[in-house]
């Protein structure tokens, strides 16, 4: 049967498989490099019946979300860094009343205006501190167009699960990037389970729902937050994603998300054809970072290699992770400029000399001929 | 009432309240019957004695009651003194940000549109940090209803400066009064929104007599039958007061209510464009715009793409 292959804007393809994810919602704000993704939803949603509604700003974009998601329905936001930063009061808001929703970013260069050129240095902002307060949420890093489709029905998926905001980190290059995509069967958002805690009016029926972020009493908000955690500890256990290229017997170890993977990927590529044992961990997921699959190098790793496109954040990620057993380095650009993977493999090339490492004949594995 | 004060009414009771009565007999056959609207429940609020806040919630608890749509209602609650009101309406609430109620409102109206949806806010988050978003769902003619707070003051931390206080009006932030040089002017909310097309119904109450108390809730459901009815979003203005952070008696304070603020504030009907011989805001919109030949409704507009 022949696949139904589409060719798509990053950008429209996490539009159209979020409506195929069955949401009916979206509320932004214009700003580059994300535009093709509210006018998609501009164009497709009053069609399926749904809401396109552009917000006079991302900080009311974010809270008609809240709004959206209290009510019961699957709802998205989507903007770019700057816009982004504005929406960690709402987000911080969602988090604290435990309610479900996306929000993508396509990240462009920072600080401040920055640059509307692809970057990464939204990571610690999605990973650790969005908005205040005692919380995370899951983080889907796609490096595909593909992936980005899939990565939205997950999302959705994760957030309803946990009843948690689910960020979708993108970034220019994925977003204004084209590739063939095969779309995700569209879900009727009638069928969606059921939300007994959602505020839709109680009809008479029970004691009314509320959806708050507000505990007075410490020993109240401690509470709620211990359990929030206790959720966070069952994500964590199952809910890393990670893909793994050559890192079987890889000596040195890249680690990248996104768009710098598909240039880390090319450079093992390089690396092995010249003999060294290069391997690249892609962390799909950032948070919950996926330790269990960096785990699975330790026992060959000589040296990690962070790529990214920024001054050096994931990296942290992956110290940690690493906890000393082996070096960890980084390298990237930054300000809108994507590294080359010649830069890359210069690094790669840099490690195993300092390591001396490389230069094997026998057990060296080219992907071509494995 | 000051936010640590807060913390003394934590635990509210989650049951399913039955319609409270209580009757105190008098002599000559007469009772008085005192009766907890259906919509509020059997909960002790967080309000200072004499604050028009726990007025104005019984208000909008009773026109829940009268429209009988307390069970297709969402609330949403501000932040300021009346953030826990989440914990009294017996309807459905949202907890909303400081001032960005008007946006959570639109998310919950837009997901259910057979729905009723208010925000409850008062000034500082109405007219200052939410500013943007109350004129933007007032402008998009969101079909919410609006109970606005004016106190002139930021209650619940403790008597600061708002974007109503009056000029030379003493409060902590301007311990001199407040100097229009320098802080600026107060905003007049009910005049402002009523320039905007969205706007079906604004109007003033105060609620200082058991007269102005009937004739608010008589606005109070004008206001949700607009929206009940689709004509367009309607606001409510309640000129009010803060007797804790005023530094006056409840009496006193509606005293100086009615002598500084309602000349500023003066009360009544700002628009109601059912009034005005209109069916719904688009209508009044496109009277209003009527030399405007694109923005007449499609319609009248046939032919012009
Ligand atoms: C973002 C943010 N800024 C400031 C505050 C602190 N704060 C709590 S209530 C309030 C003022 C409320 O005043 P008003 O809206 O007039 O309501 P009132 O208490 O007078 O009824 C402020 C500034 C907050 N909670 N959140
Ligand atoms: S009197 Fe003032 S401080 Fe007390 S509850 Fe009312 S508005 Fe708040
Ligand atoms: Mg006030």
């Amino acid at each position: 049967m022949a696949t139904n292959k589409v060719l798509m804007k990053g950008n429209e393809a996490l539009a159209e498989a979020a409506l195929r994810a069955g949401c009916r919602f979206f509320f932004g704000y214009p700003i580059t490099p994300q535009t093709e993704l509210a006018a998609y939803m501009s164009k497709r949603l009053p069609k399926e019946g749904g809401t396109y509604l552009q917000a006079e700003s991302e900080v009311a974009a974010i809270n008609m979300v809240y709004g959206a998601a209290a009510a019961g329905a699957r709802a998205m936001t989507s903007s770019s860094s700057p816009g982004i930063s504005l929406k960690g009061e709402g987000v911080s808001y969602i988090a604290g009343a435990d309610l479900p929703c996306v929000i993508i970013n396509v990240q462009r260069g920072g600080p401040g205006l920055g640059s509307i050129q692809p970057s990464q240095s939204d990571y610690w902002q999605a990973t650790r501190a969005l908005g205040h307060g005692d919380f995370f949420m899951p983080v889907f890093a796609p490096s595909t167009v593909q992936e980005m489709a899939n990565c939205v029905y997950d999302a959705f998926n994760v957030a309803d699960k946990y009843r948690t905001p689910v960020m979708i980190l993108a970034d220019g290059m994925l977003g204004q990037m084209m590739e063939p995509v095969v779309m995700p069967e569209p879900i009727d958002p009638a069928t969606l389970p059921e939300k007994p805690w959602a505020t839709c009016g109680h009809g008479g029926e029970r004691f009314h729902n509320v959806a708050n972020s507000l505990y007075l009493v410490a020993s109240k908000l401690e509470e709620k937050n211990v359990e929030r955690f206790k959720r966070y500890e069952i994500i964590k256990a199952t809910e890393q994603r990670a893909e793994t290229f050559l890192c079987e017997d890889a000596e040195i170890v890249l680690v990248a998300f996104g768009a710098s993977a598909r240039i880390a990927h090319s450079a093992v590529v390089t690396a092995r054809e010249k003999g060294i044992r290069a391997g690249l961990v892609r962390p799909i997921t950032l948070w919950p970072f996926p330790v269990d699959t960096l785990a699975t190098t330790f026992d060959t790793a000589r040296a990690y290699l962070s790529v990214e496109m920024n001054m050096g954040q994931m990296v942290d990620d992956v110290r940690l992770a690493v906890n000393g057993r082996a070096p960890v380095e980084f390298f990237g650009r930054t300000g809108g400029i994507i590294p080359t993977p010649a830069e890359v493999l210069a690094q790669i090339e840099r490690i195993a000399a300092e390591k001396g490492l490389g230069g094997c004949c026998c057990t060296c594995k080219n992907s071509d001929e494995a | 009432m000051i936010e640590k004060d807060l913390t003394a009414r934590a635990e509210n009771v989650p049951v399913i309240p039955a319609r409270s009565e209580e009757i105190i007999e008098l002599a000559e056959g007469e009772k008085i019957v005192k009766t907890r609207p259906h919509a509020l429940l059997p909960v002790v609020t967080n309000y200072c004695p004499g604050c028009p806040h726990g007025i104005m919630n019984r208000l909008v608890a009773e026109v829940l009651d009268e429209l009988d749509i307390e069970g297709k209602t969402i609330g949403v609650a501000p932040v300021g003194c009346s953030v826990m009101s989440y914990d009294f309406f017996g309807c459905d609430m949202v907890e909303a940000a400081h001032g960005r109620s008007p946006a959570v409102a639109t998310g919950i109206k837009r997901v259910h549109p057979d729905k009723v949806v208010f925000a409850y806010q008062g000034d500082g988050d109405l007219a200052s940090i939410g500013m943007a978003e109350t004129v933007h769902a007032a402008t998009r003619g969101e079909k919410i209803t609006i109970i606005f707070i004016n106190n002139a003051i930021y209650g619940m931390t403790g008597g600061q400066m708002a974007p109503t206080s009056l000029p030379n009006q003493v409060t902590q932030t301007s311990p001199y009064g407040r100097d229009v040089h320098t802080a600026g002017f107060p905003v007049r909310i009910c005049e402002l929104l009523s320039t905007l097309d969205g706007v079906a119904y604004a109007e003033r109450v105060c609620v200082d007599s058991p007269k102005s108390i009937r004739n608010a809730k008589r606005a109070l459901k004008k206001a949700f039958e607009c929206q009940i009815e689709g004509i367009g979003y309607s606001i409510i203005e309640v000129v009010s007061t803060c007797p804790t952070n005023w530094g006056m008696t409840p009496q006193k304070a509606f005293e100086w209510m009615r002598e500084n603020m309602l000349p500023y504030y003066p009360l009544g009907v700002y628009r109601d464009v059912k009034a005005d011989g209109f069916q719904d805001i688009y209508g009044a919109a496109a009277k209003r715009a009527e030399g405007c030949p694109i923005a007449q409704p499609p319609a009248a507009n046939e032919g012009s793409k």
